[in-house]
């Protein structure tokens, strides 16, 4: 299929973009506010046209896992959840990242902590750049702020998770995945050959001819010293994606006074805060943060020598704000600005809280 | 321009669809568009809603609390929707089943009994087209001949031979509202 401009939702673009990129699987299980992925999915047959696997599993464990062996072959597998579903395939996310093995996962958040609601959050921040399951690992995390996104960071993340053999978490909520928006798609990438596959996966459990030797993927290592030797060198593939691999938009940062520090949905309503802002005369950017991990730490520290205070809004209690925090070494005044529970903050009340917190 | 809208109705009144229709409309006229519905318990329980911002610039939010037009089918809706026009901004309803009338009196506002007009028409399913049509009369924000390409994009295409219908329904609409109040 070629390039079309379509009006779709971000959860359709999700799993259109799966396709288009040649992605070889998806296995999934249903949960508000993300069904309409694989909706998408079982819609558009797949496996007529590309030969992608689309499969329902019994249980999102069942989906992370069957991610693990698809994707140790080194096929491009993916998988979409969202926050109570995620939370379950924590122990698959963190084999998968100490089996140093690529695939795409997608968090659509809704309200938490427990099954909450299914209303947009953005919640689940910690998990996410944190560990989320145990153990010293990352995953690469991009947080798409438009449809637009969605679609093309799928295609992003066959890219990263394959250059550093680790898995990538696209970050979202369901607001844009419910949102319809202008999409551009792109033409389609065909899924690898099995000669491509070896290529770009020398590592995958794909057999072993005689020339090959005893191949084995695992997390497992009994061995304490090589288990240190293999952490650091995770830590330099971690080095090597903070140094290479951290994404941001700056909007009307040049001049500004004041800087509003946001992602996804959140910086979509600053935006419109922004412009409200800046109609009062108030001198007001924003940053907005693609990847939170890698975090863009030496933007907003050279931010924090230029601005008199940043506002960090997040539908939640406050998570990103410590990381923001730490950036700037606390140099300047950066306070928090939330809503949670799946209540999505208003530009007005966004900008009310900019003036009396940070403007003063 | 940019022209945030609310559509707010029962669930099964077509307002999810006056919305895509419109905002499909807005994609081939080559503005850019959002559509953000309500998904939540709310629309399980009967009311439905939807944000549609159409403009010639990026959007910013897809997700706003003031509205340059809202357009209220019950009166849920406009007890729910009536304070969150702009100043100077739009409120159209339709009297079917209205028993409190909007009072605002800096905004502009207009009725359009299109509930009343479908059935007299004898086809329920074009009741969100009038509408939409007493709409375009106040707000042309997108053209005729965009709104038909619109259709064609939205309705699937078993549903095409119904678009004639559906935009005599809009040609209905801008002939059925009226004002109530302006400024």
């Amino acid at each position: 299929m070629a390039k079309e401009l379509k009006l779709m939702k971000g959860n359709e673009a999700i799993a259109r973009a799966m396709i288009a990129s040649g992605t070889d699987g998806y296995f999934g299980y249903p949960i508000t506010p993300q069904s309409e992925v694989m909706e998408t999915l079982m819609a558009e047959k797949p496996w007529e046209t590309t030969g992608m696997v689309v499969l329902q599993a019994e249980s999102e464990l069942a989906s992370i896992n069957m991610v693990y062996g698809g994707a140790a072959t080194g096929k491009k597998v993916a998988t979409s959840s969202s926050s109570p579903g995620i939370s379950l395939m924590q122990e698959g996310l963190t084999y998968l990242a100490g089996a140093e093995i690529p695939c795409v996962i997608m968090n659509a958040m809704r309200g938490g902590p427990g099954l909450g609601t299914i209303q947009p959050a953005q919640s689940d921040y910690f998990q996410s750049v944190k560990g989320g399951g145990h153990g010293d690992y990352q995953l690469y995390t991009i947080a798409p702020s438009s449809v637009q996104e969605m679609y093309d960071f799928v295609f992003d993340a066959w890219d990263i998770a394959f250059k550093y053999r680790n898995p990538v978490l696209i970050l979202t909520d369901g607001a844009i995945g419910q949102c319809m928006e202008k999409c551009y798609t792109r033409d389609f990438i065909p899924r690898w050959t099995e000669e491509e596959r070896r290529q770009h996966a020398p590592w995958g459990t794909w057999g072993k001819p005689a020339n090959r030797s005893h191949n084995i993927i695992t997390s497992l290592e009994l061995e304490s010293s090589r288990q240190e030797v293999f952490n650091q060198k995770l830590q330099a593939k971690y080095r090597e994606m903070e140094e290479k691999e951290v994404r941001f938009e700056a909007l009307n940062c040049e001049d500004a006074d004041y800087i509003f520090v946001a992602y996804g949905t959140s910086a979509r309503i600053c935006m419109k805060s922004m412009e409200l802002a800046r109609a009062k005369g108030l001198k007001v950017g924003l940053l907005r943060l693609i990847t939170l991990y890698p975090f863009p730490k030496k933007q907003i520290a050279e931010l924090a020598k230029k601005v008199k205070g940043m506002l960090c809004v997040e539908m939640s209690a406050g998570q990103m704000i410590e990381d923001v925090k730490l950036a700037a070494n606390c140099s300047i005044p950066i306070e928090h600005y939330g809503r949670f529970g799946g209540i999505i903050p208003s530009p007005e009340e966004v900008l009310e809280a900019m003036e009396k917190e940070i403007v003063k | 321009m940019t022209e945030e809208i609310i559509i707010a109705g029962f669930g099964g009144q077509g307002v999810l669809s006056m919305g895509k229709i419109l905002a499909y409309s807005g994609v081939m006229e080559d503005k850019e568009v959002s559509w953000m519905p309500s998904y939540g318990p709310e629309q399980r329980g009967g009311t439905s809603n939807v944000t549609v911002i159409i403009s010639d610039e990026r959007i910013c939010s897809p997700i706003i609390s003031k509205y340059d037009t809202a357009i209220v089918l019950n009166q849920q809706s406009l007890d729910k929707f009536e304070n969150t026009v702009k100043p100077g901004g739009l409120l159209i309803y339709d009297p079917n089943g209205i028993t409190r009338e909007p009072t605002r009196k800096d905004v502009n506002i207009y009725k359009i009994a299109a509930t009343e007009k479908a059935q007299e028409m004898g086809i329920s399913k074009v009741f969100n087209m009038v509408v939409l049509g007493g709409f375009l009369k106040l707000k042309p924000i997108v053209g005729s001949e965009f709104i038909h390409k619109g259709l064609e994009k939205s309705l699937p295409a078993r549903h095409h031979n119904l678009i004639p219908q559906n935009e005599e329904a809009i040609e209905i609409g801008k002939g059925l509202i009226e004002a109530v109040h302006t400024l």
